[in-house]
Formats: C-alpha cells, structure tokens, sequence
C-alpha cells in the first residue's frame, strides 16, 4: 500500500472533509437505513451516533496499524473481520452498561457492521494513512453522521412528540431526567414526523439547506474573483 | 513460469497467514470481553425482568425468589400464539399468593404485543403491563403505561366483573375505552387480558403446585434471553 505521507492532508482539512464536505448522511448518502429508523428521538440518535462514532475511530486505527501487513487481495476480509469485532466488543458493553438503550436500539448496533460508510473509511482513507490522521477522519466522519443524527432525532422528536431528550436517563443515568424538556404542553402529536415518511422528508430537507448554502457560498466566491478559470 | 507460481504460492501463504493470525487476535478480544461483561449483562437481565414484575406485583406482596419460581407452558391454541407462556408464582410464607403470565398476543395492530398479568388466587386482577409493542405511535400506544394510564382500568377485575359481554372495548359493547382513532389495540388487549383470566381460572391449583422449571442459577447462561 502506498503511504503518501507527503501529501497526507492536514487535520483541519480532514475534519471539515467528514463533517460537512464529504458528511456520510448528507453528501455521500451512506447508512441510511439506521440514520431513518433510529433518528425518532434524541435520546436514540445519540446512542447510535457516539457507537458508530466511536466504531468508526477504533477502526480506523486499527486499519491503519495494520496497514502494513495488509495485503491487497485479503484487505476486503480483513476489514470486515476488525470492524464486527470492534461492533461485537461495542455491543456487548453496551448491554453490560447501557441495557435499556441497547434494547430500544436493538438491531440497529449490530447492523452498525452493515454502514457501509465504515467500510469506505478504512479502504479510501485509513489503509493509506498514519495511525493519528486515519484516528481523527474517523473522528470527523462520526461527528459528521452523528451529527445528522442528531439533527434528525432533535427536529423529528420536536415535531412528533413537542419534547426534547425525552427518556436522557436511559444515556446518562438518572442524572439524565432533568436534561428531558416538555417544550410544547398538551401537545397532540405529529404522527408523520414519529414515522419513517417523516425521517425521508426531513432528511431531504436537510440534505436541500445544506446544497443551499452551498450553492450561495460558491457564488459568493465566485462574485468575489469573476477572473479566475 | 515456475518462478511466477512460486511467488503465488508464496504469496497465497502470506496472505493466509496474516489472515489466519488477525483472526485468531479478534477471537481472543471477543473472548475477553465476553468474560468481562457476561455476569453484568445476566445481571442486568435480571434486573430488567424484576423491574418489570414489581411494575404490577408490589413488592410487599411475595417473599419468595420469584425469578426462580416459574413454569412454562405452551398452549398455542389457547392463546393462539406460538410463544410459550411464562408463568411467575409469588409466594409469601410458602402460601400461594398471585400468578403473573407472561405471554404474546398476535392481535394487535402491527403484529406481537407482549403482555403481563398479575391474578390474584381470587382470580381478580392485580394489574396489566404491556411489554413489548409496535402499535402506532400517538394512536394505538396508549395500551403502554408510559404513554397513559389506560392499562390501569384492568386493576380489580375478573372473570365475573365486567360479565363476559363486558370483555371488550365499547365499541363493542363492552366495558373498556378504546382510544380515539384506535380499536384494534385496546381491543387486542381486552381480548388477552381475558383470555389470561380464563386459564388462571381452570388450572389455578395446578400452575401454582408444578415443579418450577428455573435453572438453578436462572439466566447466567442464556443472557439473550427474549423477557423483556
């Protein structure tokens, strides 16, 4: 495997790649199918960010220690075997510590082996980088997804259920009962924004702001320097 | 030509072994971890199924070790569910005291609804929890005692009170509430709260004199065991 040290890029540009221009949910549209069954509320869309998050960091300093015995017709398997391992080890933790989240979870943490985001990581990028850099484009791709979460499971559990980080206990103990907010009394419910069709239209929305302020961004810098190219 | 071949055999045994040894790193991980945290999750499953035993049994009620004071018994036609049904017996002084069935309805509106229910040796019920469901959410969750009270209504009844005409929603006829824009729930409840009480009432003296059939030390060794 090549490792292009020279031109490995520098932190701050592989934390904003995995953030914003390269972001798995919003960009590269990669696990979906937890990011739409798992973002219902808050609590669940931070349970499932920070295991994918911290999966995707542990990979890929894995994948990078090993870079140099990885071979290229072998790196495919072994890649899955380090990645549902570190799944595996993340799952059962989290039933020894976490068990009532683990179960509303359910088969989302398992199925974090499926995110195929993880995968791209560690071929595109961590096989072909030190362990620090391919650790911290882990960092950023699972800021990034967790993020979206996050930003899904706020908007979907406002509009569905007019509550904000309803059950927080289950993540962080009963310290976590007074993080939860009635933000709307009496409110009746949204039933569309609770269910699945509501996941894919908010999601569509976020995915449109974001090509919008892109789009302004890239005009304005084009208002800015009309000579170049 | 040869040399060629050689150097993908040798490549192949490289490649092989470096695969066989990462293997063999992650079954060890796995291994370890899986020691470390068995006897918290067995604990934690416990826990859980305790936790939702004294939802509807007071505490003060038994003193007997009711984790491992249960039967199974499977009676599909019954209950027309496939799952056995899981009998706990509180006792207090050896002396019977209520029984809890744990058991699956297929009735509800998106499929298997999880259900406890707590009989007293008079046959009255001490209370209904519903476990498990996948019931719309805002119409038909409102059987889940976290979303309103309406399981509550089942306290105190039995077989003769509602009679058995009472035993459905209003709708119907009966005695219990349906919620708006919701019936098929609630009803699907009603029917397996009913359906409880009449085989409490024709195997009481036998459900609670069966062996129990808990391990000696229960769940350590089937931590993903489907209570919940």
């Amino acid at each position: 495997m090549s490792t292009s040290l020279d031109t490995a890029p520098g932190w701050r540009e592989i934390l904003t790649n995995g953030v914003w221009h390269n972001n798995a949910g919003l960009v590269q549209l990669l696990g979906l199918c937890p990011l739409l069954a798992v973002s219902n509320t808050m609590v669940n869309a931070l349970g499932l960010g920070l295991a994918t998050l911290l999966t995707l960091v542990v990979c890929n300093l894995l994948v990078s220690l090993l870079r140099g015995i990885i071979r290229p017709e072998i790196r495919i398997p072994l890649f899955v075997l380090i990645l549902a391992s570190v799944v595996t080890v993340i799952e059962l933790a989290m039933e020894a510590w976490l068990y009532e989240l683990f179960h509303i979870l359910g088969i989302f943490i398992p199925l974090i082996v499926t995110n195929c985001a993880i995968i791209g990581r560690a071929e595109a990028f961590a096989s072909r980088n030190r362990p620090l850099a391919a650790a911290l484009d882990g960092f950023a791709t699972g800021l990034g997804f967790a993020l979206v979460l996050l930003l899904l499971g706020t908007a979907r559990e406002l509009l569905g259920s007019g509550t904000l980080m309803q059950d927080a206990e289950l993540l962080f103990g009963s310290m976590g009962k007074s993080l939860s907010v009635v933000v709307i009394p009496d409110y009746r419910g949204f039933l569309l924004a609770v269910l699945p069709p509501g996941a894919f239209i908010i999601l569509g929305l976020l995915v449109a702001g974001k090509n919008a302020m892109q789009a302004r961004s890239a005009k304005l810098l084009l208002a800015n320097q009309p000579a170049s190219e | 030509m040869k040399n060629q071949s050689e150097k993908t055999a040798v490549g192949m045994f490289k490649s092989s072994t470096i695969l066989a040894f990462v293997t063999l790193v992650c079954v060890f991980l796995l291994a370890g971890t899986w020691k470390l945290t068995a006897d918290k999750i067995a604990q934690q499953h416990q826990q859980a199924v305790l936790n939702s035993l004294n939802r509807i049994l007071p505490v003060t009620s038994y003193d007997n070790l009711i984790l491992n004071d249960y039967i199974e018994i499977s009676a599909p036609g019954f209950f027309k569910h496939s799952n056995p049904v899981r009998v706990y017996r509180a006792r207090k002084q050896e002396q019977p005291v209520s029984l809890v069935l744990q058991f699956t309805t297929s009735e509800g509106y998106n499929g298997d609804i999880d259900l406890l229910v707590n009989i007293d040796t008079n046959g009255i019920i001490v209370g209904v929890q519903v476990t498990k469901h996948r019931e719309t959410p805002g119409l038909g969750d409102d059987i889940d005692s976290r979303r309103s009270d309406w399981i509550s209504d089942f306290t105190g009844h039995s077989l003769n009170s509602p009679d058995s005409k009472g035993w459905t929603v209003k709708r119907n006829g009966g005695y219990f509430d349906q919620f708006t824009g919701a019936t098929i729930s609630p009803r699907a409840v009603v029917k397996a709260v009913r359906r409880a009480l009449e085989y409490e009432a024709t195997n009481r003296q036998r459900l609670y004199q069966l062996p129990s059939e808990a391990p000696e030390h229960p769940q350590t060794d089937n931590y993903h065991g489907v209570v919940q």
